[in-house]
Formats: C-alpha cells, sequence, structure tokens
C-alpha cells in the first residue's frame, strides 16, 4: 500500500506538487493524468526516493520514503522518464547490474535477466550495446529494468512513449497481465492509455489533485455522456425538429454532425422513434459515453466538467 | 559491500566497452616513458633506479586523472542515468565509493602495465627495489587523492568539459602548495603554523617523502584523509542537489 501524506514540492517560490495526499492499494492501475509540467514525474520521483519531498512524505507498505530511503525503494520498481539505461552495456548486462543491485540473490540473477528478456521480447538483441538499439527498444529494456525483480509496486513513468500501436498495445497488456495483486502507477497524457490499462485516475495540474475516479466515472462527467449523435441530410431541419423533444436540452451542429445533449433519460429510445415516424436517412447513429478528452480538457482549464 | 562491488564492476565494464580505457592507457604508458627517457635523462643519469620516471608522475596525473575523473558524475546526469541509479536500493555512500574504486583501480592497472620499466633498471643495474615499491605506493595514492578531487568536481556539473577544468584548477592547487611559488604569497605575513599548514597540503611533498622509500604512516595518513574528505564532500553535493 502507498500512503502519500501532504507531499509538496518546491523550487524557489515555484510550487511543483502542492499537498498531494491519497492512497492507492494492492490491485489498483493508477493512472496520472495531467498536462505536461503538471509535477507528475516529481510525484513520481519523490515516491522512488529520488527527490526529497519539501514537506510531507509517502509511506511505501509502511516504510517511509524520507525517513527510510533505501529500504522503501526495494519493493519498487521504477522506469524513469525517457527510460535512462547505460548506453555502453549491451541488454544482458545491464540487466544484470539492476538485478544484482536489486540483491536478487546471485544464483538467481540469470533467471531474473532471462525472464525480464523474454517478457519484454528481447532476446534478440540481448547482446547488443544498448545505445545502437531504437528508442522502441530502449524503453523496453527501462521496462524490463523495472520488473527484473518481480516488485510489488511499479512506478512508470510514460511507459509507452516512443513505441509504435504494436508495442503499445504489447506494452499494455502487459501491463494488465501484472496488475492482479500489485499496485501499479502510471503517468501518461495519452487518454486512451488510462481507459485501456488503469482502473482509477487522477488528474493532476499545477501540483494539485483535481480529480480521483474510475474512467468510467469520469468519463460520465462529460457534457457527452449519454448524448446522442447522428449524421443525416438535411440536418438543419432536423434538429429544429428533435429540438422540441422534451428529453433533449441543447443541440449541437459540427461538421454536418448532430448532437442532441440529454435532458434527462429516454433520449435514444425517443431519437429512434422520431426518426422512423419521420423516415429520415440517417448514415450514422450513435450514444455517447462520454469524451475523457473534454473532461481531461474542462477540468485542467478550470472548474468542473458539467 | 556487494552495491560498491556491483557498481564498481559496472564502471569498469563501461571502460572497457568505450575507447576511453584503451586511449587512456596508451597515452599514459606513452606520456610516462617520453618523460623518463628524455626530460628524466633517464640513461644519460647513470643511475639504477626510477627516480625520473616517478619525478613527472604529479604532473601527468594533473591531466590525464581528471580526463577520467570527468565522467564520472556528469555523464550519469546528462544521460538521467544518475535517476536510475539513485532509484536503486544503494546509499549514496556506496555509489561513490564503487566509482571512486573502480577509477582507482584502472589507474592502479595503468600504473601495473610500466612494470617494463622496472624490469629495464633491474637489467641494468641494481636498483633499491624497496624504493620503488614505495614509489609506486606512493605514485598510486597520489592519483587518489587527484582522483577523489576529481570525482567531487564531477558530481558539481553536467558538463564534462566543466568539470575537467574544475579538477585541474583544484589539483593544481593542492599540487603547488609546498612549492616556494606559493609559498612565498604567504611567507611575509602568515605565521609559521599556517605556513606548514599549507605546505603539509602538497601532493608533491608527501608523494617525495613516500618516493624516497621511506613509508611514513603520518603520509598514509595524509593521502587518506585527503581522499577521504573529498569523497565526503562529494556524497554532500549529490545528497544536496540530485536532480538537474
Amino acid at each position: 500500500m502507498i500512503e502519500v501524506k501532504s507531499l509538496s514540492k518546491s523550487y524557489g517560490v515555484f510550487k511543483a506538487v502542492d499537498d498531494l495526499s491519497f492512497t492507492v492499494r494492492a490491485g489498483q492501475v493508477l493512472g496520472f493524468l495531467g498536462p505536461n509540467g503538471a509535477g507528475k514525474s516529481t510525484t513520481m520521483k519523490m515516491l522512488t526516493g529520488f527527490l526529497t519531498p519539501t514537506s510531507g512524505t509517502a509511506l511505501i507498505n509502511g516504510i517511509d520514503v524520507v525517513e527510510n530511503s533505501v529500504l522503501a525503494r526495494k519493493t519498487i520498481g521504477y522506469l524513469p522518464e525517457g527510460a535512462p539505461s547505460y548506453g555502453e552495456m549491451t541488454v544482458q548486462q545491464f540487466l544484470g547490474f539492476v538485478a544484482r543491485a536489486r540483491l536478487i540473490d546471485k544464483n538467481s540473477v540469470a533467471v531474473s535477466v532471462d525472464r525480464a528478456i523474454e517478457k519484454l521480447n528481447l532476446s534478440d538483441v540481448k547482446h547488443q550495446v544498448i545505445e545502437t538499439l531504437s528508442k522502441g527498444f530502449k524503453r523496453r529494456v527501462g521496462l524490463a529494468q523495472a520488473i527484473i525483480h518481480d516488485p510489488q509496486i511499479l512506478i512508470l513513468d510514460e511507459p509507452t512513449d516512443g513505441l509504435d500501436p504494436n508495442q503499445k498495445r504489447e506494452v499494455r497488456r502487459l501491463i494488465r497481465a501484472m496488475a492482479k495483486d500489485k499496485i501499479i502507477i502510471i503517468s501518461t497524457h495519452i487518454l486512451e492509455e488510462v481507459e485501456a490499462v488503469c482502473n482509477r485516475v487522477m488528474i493532476i495540474a499545477e501540483g494539485r489533485l483535481l480529480a480521483d475516479d474510475s474512467p468510467q466515472a469520469l468519463i460520465m462527467r462529460s457534457r457527452y455522456h449519454n448524448a446522442v449523435s447522428l449524421v443525416v441530410d438535411a440536418a438543419e431541419k432536423v434538429a429544429s425538429i428533435l429540438g422540441e423533444l422534451p428529453q433533449v436540452a441543447r443541440v449541437e451542429l459540427n461538421e454536418g454532425e448532430l448532437t442532441l445533449f440529454p435532458a434527462g433519460d429516454g433520449l435514444f429510445e425517443a431519437v429512434t422513434a422520431t426518426i422512423s415516424a419521420n423516415q429520415w436517412q440517417v448514415s450514422a447513429l450513435r450514444l455517447e459515453a462520454g469524451r475523457l478528452d473534454e473532461v481531461f480538457h474542462t477540468i485542467t482549464s478550470g472548474g468542473a466538467a458539467a | 559491500m556487494n552495491s560498491v562491488i556491483n557498481v564498481m564492476r559496472r564502471e569498469l565494464t563501461g571502460y572497457f566497452a568505450t575507447p576511453v580505457a584503451y586511449v587512456f592507457l596508451i597515452i599514459f604508458l606513452v606520456m610516462t616513458g617520453v618523460f623518463a627517457f628524455y626530460m628524466g635523462n633517464f640513461y644519460e643519469r647513470g643511475f639504477a633506479d626510477l627516480d625520473p620516471f616517478f619525478r613527472f608522475h604529479p604532473w601527468l596525473y594533473l591531466f590525464l586523472v581528471p580526463a577520467i575523473s570527468m565522467r564520472l558524475w556528469a555523464e550519469e546526469r546528462r544521460s538521467g542515468t544518475i535517476e536510475l541509479l539513485f532509484t536503486l536500493p544503494l546509499t549514496t555512500i556506496e555509489a561513490v565509493l564503487g566509482k571512486f574504486l573502480a577509477a582507482w583501480l584502472f589507474i592502479g592497472l595503468a600504473l601495473l602495465l610500466t612494470l617494463p620499466m622496472w624490469i629495464t633498471v633491474n637489467y641494468l643495474g641494481q636498483p633499491d627495489n624497496g624504493v620503488i615499491l614505495a614509489a609506486y605506493l606512493g605514485s598510486w595514492l597520489m592519483a587518489g587523492g587527484f582522483l577523489a578531487i576529481g570525482s567531487c568536481m564531477s558530481a558539481l556539473t553536467r558538463n564534462q568539459v566543466v568539470a575537467f577544468i574544475l579538477s585541474i584548477v583544484v589539483c593544481f592547487v593542492f599540487l603547488l602548495s609546498g612549492l616556494p611559488m606559493v609559498m612565498n604569497l604567504f611567507n611575509s605575513w602568515a605565521p609559521q603554523i599556517v605556513l606548514d599548514g599549507i605546505a603539509s597540503l602538497s601532493f608533491l611533498k608527501h608523494f617525495a617523502d613516500i618516493s624516497k622509500g621511506v613509508i611514513d604512516v603520518r603520509d598514509l595518513i595524509y593521502f587518506g584523509l585527503v581522499i577521504g574528505f573529498w569523497l565526503f564532500a562529494n556524497v554532500l553535493i549529490l545528497d544536496m542537489k540530485k536532480a538537474d
């Protein structure tokens, strides 16, 4: 369990992280979401013992990261931003170094290295010097390094940055597979990633916690939640007729697509009934779940999502 | 202790994975040779000893040791691996010691590779091998002093050139503190105890003592203290500013 208590970090007058408190339990995959410079990385650096907080602290399984940094680091696997590694070493040498530094028993080092190499599909390049590898491979070496000691807590700073879509999928699959009894914290600004792997999202901006919820609950905050979008000929005439329905609060016409915002339940049924009654030619019709990017934008640019 | 050895091993692997190690070894061997034979008149003197060889070590170290030490921490900062290193379960002291020992062992290896000098002098005459052994020890200890300064300077910056220049300046001050050109600045006004203090800081004086074949505990303690002091400062600097 991670307990973060009033964690703050200032650089002069600039507050990078401002009084952050939260708790993460086993089984949670927490996504830090926020604009660049929001304090996501700074928070992660404090949790992993790299930066000392200006005030406040965090407990990793009850161990204080400020008082007992080295001990606290043992249960954490960490992928720093940009996945730094010692470029002059081969993948195998580098992972061996990290395995030994992670205090893995001498006889198990080779096994741990092989397992990490296999999990991240690095077998083909294990004897290659890291600096000659592509960005995607380097990122995977960074991930392999983070999971080499099978840590109970994984902190990954932008784990899929620089990967191609197939590799992103693979990494997300890996994260989901490991999630069961671990704590995983990832930071990202890719919204679909949050929906794909996280079961909890924290939106952070200017060092402060603005929202802390499940992705589903966040999506429900969107004004698009339960709205109906359709594409139809003579959109303006249709808009004026549908706008009369009691279930419709507002109508928006955007690049030929008509969006009806709900005033209550039963909007979708009312719209389909009206369409078939008027025999309109509808080329697209969908019920919106909500748009995470819109929620994100609303929350981070001030004010709560409608 | 295991962490120290692990960091040391990684560093040494790094040296030999890049041209750094080979370039350094070759330059070191060529330069020691050039200094001993041309400037030290190794043959012409007609003595069977290695004094012309050791006499130039301090000046060689002044430039070559910072070339080794400049990358120790500056490179970690530049590439961001410092974040990786200090989120592993090891203390700052262990990391500093591991890196220092790796570089020190490496310079020890460079010294070992000069053994043909020793063989030559034994072939030419009957030198006092005890004195030569002591001089080797003194030279290695002095290199440790330079290295500790360089490691500390390297922790100050992410730029290796800056680290190199800072190291040379500080090493130069330590090297010269016993020479007349520095002492003359203080002679006219400073009390004797201060003069003794400044003079006793000199690498040259302590190295000269040891390389005469007299291994005095005070000289050993001196180099031990110099290394300890700068490595301690190194740890403090890293703890104070790990990021940026």
